[in-house]
């Protein structure tokens, strides 16, 4: 009796159409199939997995191929953004040919590249408390590759209504976090983090940057335990926090635990619905962030028309040393860190135009000195990225 | 005790730059008052103006968070690693 190639040795009572491998299919993946600890089963369930992936930037890159490539069998991708230069020195699903396409569409032609056998499904679009639970429910694996604190809450709530894992993965710089939240009996993101840092009093991405190879590790390293997850081998990172230091190049672990009294995962949780996440992590509406402060301030043309009439203004230059290597307006360098210790350095009878890139760190760094006495003090509105705008264009942007 | 404290990237600049700390202390509470005592500006980054550890940042001792042990007064031993987790979201300029 011929041997059909490649499927699953059916239990019994199983009514599932019994899925297999195509000939080109266990040649594709002859690497998994040969490990006991994938073999055909392990290909099997990977072929019948639905996982989604909720961002295809820098997290989502490493993430997005390395499921294509292991054959899941349906891929969900949720983005709204739109291909950038800055982009490319992190985010290697895409190519300087898919600059001003939508991420989501460069995203599903890599991958569909990559692996023409997998169904890859595209959602672009901001996802949201109306549309979240529609977009997730469909899949058994939700992985957070993104960027913002009100969507992390949104996936985590998500996630725990529907009962689905999130995979969660997140960096700042050189340094990368990952765990499992929302896994039955296990901890959830609220657990950990029950409230979200007020905007502005964590130091932004302004002055963060990110090493671009970090996202790389991170989002490899979630795409193991989805795949973990699935075959249902090894140790998954479930009430375990996995911290990463790039630049130190050690791995540290902290124990998660549930949290009994966690309002939307604990044992008698009071939030049971998605809210406003914009709205609970001070957010309103698509406004930017508002300065935490009302700090007097100049704007980039009223700046210019001062120092052209010879007016003697004193410019601070609060960003870092290596920002200032990019550009600058000749400023007096103090990095707002350091501006405490070295405040001696100014002289308060002077006119103080403090900037920096964008008008954040030069707005906390003119309150410092308001409260310090100085009162002859100045914010350079929207920073050296406005003057650039408004007032020289041969300023690099960055 | 001697114990050391592990400073988060995004919390650097507000401690000279140093990845790592050691302080002289025999509970978390004594370890973070002489941290934030040599370096005042982590003061309001860790706690609010009541006094309390802010709820988007995590102590561990070694690897058990301390809400799970004796909170601030959790018990500190030589040579023993005290580990500011701050919540960190990415690359978004938000």
């Amino acid at each position: 009796m011929a041997t059909k190639i490649g499927v699953a040795a059916p239990s019994p009572g199983d009514e599932k159409p019994r899925v297999s491998l195509s000939k080109e299919e266990v040649m594709r993946y002859s690497r998994h199939l040969i490990m006991p600890e994938v073999g055909m089963d392990g290909q099997l369930k990977l072929k019948q997995a639905k996982v989604l992936c909720i961002g295809t930037g820098g997290l989502g890159a490493p993430l997005g191929l390395y499921l294509a490539a292991a054959g899941v069998g349906r891929i969900g991708l949720v983005d709204f953004d739109v291909v950038d230069s800055t982009n490319l020195q992190r985010q290697v699903l895409f190519g300087t040919s898919d600059v001003g396409k939508p991420k989501i569409q460069a995203a599903a032609d890599r991958l569909r590249n990559l692996n023409p056998d997998i169904q890859i499904d595209t959602f672009e679009a901001h996802l949201s408390s109306e549309n979240a639970l529609d977009i997730m429910k469909d899949y058994d694996i939700v992985v957070d590759g993104t960027d913002n604190f009100p969507t992390r809450y949104l996936v985590n709530d998500a996630c725990v209504i529907l009962g689905k894992p999130n995979v969660y993965g997140s960096i700042f710089r050189f340094e990368g976090q990952i765990t499992i939240f929302g896994y039955p009996d296990g901890p959830c993101y609220r657990c950990l983090y029950p409230e979200p840092p007020p905007p502005g009093l964590v130091p932004s991405c302004a002055e963060g940057g990110v090493l671009g190879v970090l996202p790389g590790i991170v989002g490899t390293i979630q795409a193991a335990e989805t795949l973990k997850l699935i075959i249902g081998k090894g140790e998954p990172l479930v009430g375990r926090l996995l911290l990463f230091d790039a630049l130190a190049m050690k791995f540290r672990e902290l124990k998660l635990r549930k949290n009994p009294d966690c309002p939307v995962c604990g044992t008698h949780p009071t939030q049971t619905k998605l809210i406003d996440y914009a709205e609970f992590c001070g957010i309103r509406g698509e406004e930017a962030p508002v300065a935490a402060t009302n700090v007097p301030e100049i704007t980039p043309r009223d700046l210019k028309t001062r120092l052209d009439r010879g007016d003697d203004l004193y410019i601070l230059d609060v960003r870092e040393p290596h920002e200032y290597q990019i550009c600058n307006l000749d400023g007096h360098l103090i990095p707002l860190g350091e501006l405490a210790r070295r405040v001696n350095e100014l002289d308060s009878s002077r006119e103080i135009v403090a900037h920096c890139r964008s008008g954040k760190r030069s707005a906390e760094a003119v309150e410092f000195l308001q409260k310090a006495g100085f009162r002859k003090i100045w914010n350079l509105k929207g920073g050296i990225l406005a003057w650039s705008d408004e007032v020289d264009p041969s300023v690099p942007k960055y | 005790m001697a114990v050391k404290v592990i400073i988060p990237t995004p919390l650097r600049a507000y401690a000279g730059k140093q990845e790592s700390v050691e302080v002289q202390a025999k509970t978390v509470a004594e370890a973070l008052a002489a941290l934030t005592g040599t370096f005042g500006e982590l003061k309001k980054h860790l706690f609010s103006d009541d006094g309390r550890l802010r709820s988007f940042v995590n102590v561990y001792v070694n690897d058990e968070d301390i809400r799970y042990l004796q909170k601030d007064q959790t018990q500190v031993r030589e040579g023993d690693t005290i580990s500011i987790v701050p919540s960190i979201a990415g690359g978004s300029r938000i």
